[in-house]
């Protein structure tokens, strides 16, 4: 039983897919439904997932380890496995997809049989990147995300949706196929594409990892995205549709983040630790670029990604802080991230939907006719910017501390550049908030405006929950982590011995 | 002539057999029922394709050392009678449509797929060239079928012109091989080689001659020019098969020439291979950008597609390399079988009679009017860009493996690069199905639709399981000339 829980998680969306495409694409109502079933399926599977874990084990856990391809003199396994960095990533992924299909309900009209099939695909895509051990398939799964995430943006989106697409699509592939290179340097030259079986041996030499952490940070690095890559985002997020836009920031994006921590950091310890001073300081770069830009923006979903540049630059300094503190606020904050960033992302497709225009300056004082959801959308601004009580801060405030006194980054101004991104952060959502809900109600178009109706609040409401819980009382989240974390700041630190 | 020649080359016999067969056959067969010839003609390959699975294909010299049986000839000589058989499948409705439904159209096919095979058996460089002028000839006449239609005349004339000045380095080639061996069997080759007191510079040149002849025939840089004209001009149906079926012919005859009979030369000619595969990668992937006309498009993604398989080629030069880098080379060579013969149906099945129908554009809404053409041809563009779960990221890996196992690294940069250029034109067609809205033609065809199903899933499930035939591509990459 055990043995298939992990592979059940990744299939089960799958399985969903089968079954759309035998639903007759007038019965719309019967797709969405079934789409919705299937991933909250998935969601209730990945909870006997998370009871079978055993949070004090550092180790990998649910493992599935069966032999697929045989290459010449390589063996490409079907390997899975679950591990304090990758659980909370993988809940993550399966609490956000039914969502965003809940979100989907009024919003997506045309051809909705593929867009679900996609969305599902998609989902199957992201859970085996969490879930994969095997650099083979990782790839594959890494790759096939990038497919249907291309025709979510490049069909439902909005203007510009082609050239978004586009865009999104080259950029991510060129820095994939670079990690393609290195992972086929690595079956060569290690004779295995088994995860834990490299970062047991550890036997890559320094010079050559330096070029290999590259290889492998051109892909993550791309996906996060840092700066100065970050250019798709804006593009993708604003075409995009809005359970893609969710699903990319609350996920997808989390794929280059997790690609570091699972892979550059144990695979490539000695060059992690020379380069984490200039991943640190691109990542504060990030994080000031990333707010100054989003205070510039006039349309609210531009701002919202642009936020998510900053956000992003933050989980990167927590993990190349290279210390338990700094990684375990990294995780959590792409956690938080997920939610906050995926919330505002609903948040502004609601209001998109009432009116089609997500300019700022069209709105003002709407609080006074959509009360509910000026409520609501002030807990996950709030969360956003990194309110004490509320999830952003734990994150943010553990990252700051990590990297305050790293000894890897070495230089206790990066954090302190970094915490004037928090209060940038404040600023622009502060902004952004005060320039929507309050104010005069002066605009004759918004009078009108009907409030939340059931779904939206429901879509909102499990989001909202985990927002007061993470802020209030973090430490089960940090738990699930700890064990596993420890064990890789154990092979940077051992690799730090190697290189005195 | 013993019964073991016979058995060693039973597939072959059958093919031309039957070809010679359905000349006759198809005298009787009245002018408005043409498409017999063709389910006939595709019986006897299916007969070819049974004799040779149930053959025993244990190494096996026959005809004096003309004919070589192994593993190689035998994958290659499978490989080209599935490319028949899907060749007569989109054959048999575009040709009615066209109204140039003729009867021998199916016997030259017949022909064309024994040139090809015979090309895979050669264990002499004159069986090469014999074998070469069996798969051209017919073809040269193929690409004019479409008479008197001048497009359909140019590209005939144009592939034959070209096609004969290749066969002359070709031949050429050979004789200087001879010249400087006094052999044109190529384990004795080797042996000469191997025993010294040879002039190099007469053997360099033959062999230069020999890769410019092949260099031809399997469209690398700087022997393209023919393709995109000869593809654009020539009739969909013989594009679709030509551009897998000549491609893997010249390949058969590449990689058993120069890794097999000339290895104690690899140092020469495994650094001009590699320089022309780059040439090839970045040259018709670029060029491919710019065009309009997806028969124009999908010819220079074939240039493109021969540059990624003579990537192998420098890798092969270093023996330790060699088995790895020839089977990765054949698989590659039925990912594109799958993947763009598949391509071309969709392409055919969109064409319209008078030849309308072949911009890219033409492709809007496809996605709505055909949604699992659309869905196929998606599949395939995803294949040929070489992303998973498809059967062209396993031929891609296995290249790009061959290239940096044998310390290549700029090469496989090369490849890695031109196939994110190669996403751009590939995604478009994409982009225009799925995403821009229009109202295309079709033609909905039972053989038709049936090609584009088998490719499609041929192209999925190689790309998730293809286990069993990359084994059978590992025996195949072991080659040996010598017992």
């Amino acid at each position: 039983m055990d043995a298939w829980i992990l592979t059940g998680v990744i299939f089960l969306p799958a399985l969903g897919v089968v079954a759309i495409l035998f639903i007759p694409k007038e019965r719309q109502n019967a797709i969405r439904i079934t789409a919705l079933l299937a991933s909250a399926l998935t969601f209730l599977l990945s909870l006997v997932m998370l009871s079978a874990f055993d949070r004090a084990d550092p180790d990998l856990q649910l493992v599935v380890r069966l032999p697929w391809i045989r290459v010449v003199d390589w063996t490409l396994e079907y390997h899975l496995g679950i591990d304090g960095l990758s659980l909370l990533l993988v809940l993550l992924t399966t609490f956000l997809t039914p969502i965003s299909i809940l979100s989907t309900w009024s919003a997506v009209q045309e051809r909705v049989k593929e867009f679900m099939a996609f969305f599902l695909l998609l989902e199957v895509g992201m859970l085996g990147v969490f879930l994969a051990l095997d650099l083979f398939l990782f790839y594959i799964f890494w790759e096939f995300t990038l497919v249907p995430m291309y025709f979510l943006i490049g069909v439902w989106g909005g203007e510009r949706r082609m050239y978004a697409a586009m865009k999104f699509f080259l950029y991510t592939m060129a820095g994939s196929i670079l990690m393609l290179l290195a992972i086929l340097w690595l079956g060569l030259s290690q004779g295995t594409f088994s995860l834990p079986d490299l970062v047991a041996a550890g036997a890559i030499p320094a010079g050559t990892q330096f070029w290999l952490f590259l290889a492998f940070a051109a892909a993550f690095a791309i996906k996060v995205p840092m700066w100065p890559l970050h250019s798709w985002l804006p593009d993708a997020h604003v075409e995009a549709p809005t359970a893609g836009s969710v699903i990319l920031a609350g996920v997808l994006l989390k794929m280059g983040t997790y690609g570091f921590l699972r892979f550059n950091l144990p695979l490539f310890p000695q060059a992690s630790m020379r380069l984490a001073p200039w991943m640190a300081l691109l990542a504060v770069i990030g994080i000031l670029y990333g707010a100054a830009v989003s205070f510039a923006q006039r349309d609210v979903k531009k701002l919202v990604a642009f936020s998510s540049v900053s956000h992003l630059g933050f989980v990167m300094l927590g993990l190349f802080a290279l210390n338990p503190q700094g990684i375990q606020g990294g995780i959590l904050q792409m956690v938080n991230h997920g939610l906050s960033t995926g919330a505002l992302f609903l948040i502004v497709g609601m209001i998109y939907e009432r009116r089609h225009t997500r300019e700022i300056d069209a709105f003002g004082g709407i609080w006074k006719v959509m009360p509910v959801y000026g409520a609501l959308t002030l807990v996950v601004t709030l969360s956003s910017m990194g309110l004490p009580g509320l999830n952003g801060f734990v994150g943010e405030f553990t990252i700051l501390l990590g990297s305050f006194g790293s000894a890897a980054i070495g230089s206790p101004w990066y954090a302190g550049l970094a915490a004037g991104g928090v209060i940038l952060a404040a600023i622009y959502m502060l902004y952004m908030f005060q320039k929507l809900f309050l104010g005069t109600l002066d605009k004759p178009e918004n009078m009108n405006l009907k409030d939340l109706n059931l779904r939206e609040v429901l879509t909102l409401a499990p989001i909202v929950v985990l927002i007061f819980w993470i802020g209030l009382y973090p430490r089960p989240f940090f738990e699930l982590m700890a064990p596993s974390v420890d064990k890789v700041v154990a092979v940077l630190n051992t690799a730090a011995l190697a290189m005195r | 002539m013993t019964p073991s020649d016979l058995m060693a080359s039973l597939p072959l016999l059958i093919v031309s057999a039957w070809a010679c067969l359905v000349l006759l056959v198809d005298l009787f067969i009245p002018a408005d029922r043409k498409g017999w010839t063709g389910l006939l003609a595709g019986v006897g390959l299916l007969g070819a394709l049974a004799a040779l699975l149930l053959a025993d294909r244990g190494w096996r010299q026959a005809f004096g050392g003309m004919i070589l049986q192994d593993g190689y000839s035998g994958f290659l000589q499978g490989l080209f009678l599935v490319t028949g058989l899907l060749g007569i499948l989109v054959a048999h409705d575009y040709m009615r449509r066209t109204r140039i439904e003729r009867g021998e159209y199916y016997a030259l096919l017949l022909f064309t797929v024994a040139g090809m095979m015979l090309m895979s058996l050669a264990g002499d460089l004159i069986v090469v060239f014999v074998a070469i002028e069996l798969l051209s000839l017919p073809l040269y006449v193929l690409s004019g079928f479409a008479r008197p239609k001048a497009e359909s005349e140019e590209s005939a004339m144009k592939y034959f012109l070209l096609g004969a000045f290749a066969s002359g380095f070709l031949v050429y080639g050979i004789a200087l091989v001879f010249g400087a061996t006094a052999t044109t069997n190529m384990g004795e080759v080797v042996a000469a080689l191997r025993g010294g007191g040879i002039d190099s510079r007469l053997m360099l040149a033959g062999a230069a001659l020999i890769l410019v002849g092949l260099g031809f025939k399997v469209a690398a840089v700087p022997f393209h020019m023919w393709i995109p004209d000869v593809y654009h001009g020539a009739p969909s149906a013989v594009v679709a098969f030509m551009s897998v079926g000549a491609k893997a012919g010249g390949f058969a005859a590449l990689l058993r020439v120069f890794v097999a009979a000339f290895p104690d030369l690899a140092a020469s000619w495994g650094e001009l291979a590699m320089w022309i595969s780059a040439l090839t990668m970045t040259w018709g992937n670029v060029a491919a950008i710019a065009q309009s006309n997806i028969k124009r498009m999908l010819a220079y993604s074939s240039i493109a597609h021969a540059g990624y398989i003579l990537m192998v080629l420098p890798a092969a030069a270093q023996a330790r390399v060699a088995p790895a880098g020839i089977s990765a080379a054949l698989f590659y060579l039925l990912a594109y079988l799958v993947s763009n013969l598949g391509a071309w149906a969709v392409v055919i099945a969109v064409e319209k009679a008078e030849g309308g129908g072949l911009a890219i554009e033409d492709y809007a809404g496809l996605a709505r009017r055909r949604p699992g053409l659309a869905l196929a041809m998606a599949l395939f563009m995803l294949s040929l860009t070489g992303l998973p779960p498809t059967v062209g990221f396993i031929g891609k890996f296995l290249v790009f493996r061959a290239a940096l196992d044998a310390g290549l690294i700029w090469l496989a940069l090369v490849g890695v690069l031109t196939s994110l250029i190669s996403a751009y034109y590939y995604l478009r067609v994409v982009v225009m199905m799925y995403m821009r809205s229009g109202d295309p033609e079709t033609r909905s065809e039972g053989w038709l639709n049936l090609a584009v199903a088998l490719t499609a899933i041929g192209t999925f499930l190689l790309g998730v399981l293809p286990g069993p035939l990359l084994s059978m591509a590992a025996r195949a990459g072991l080659m040996p000339l010598l017992p």
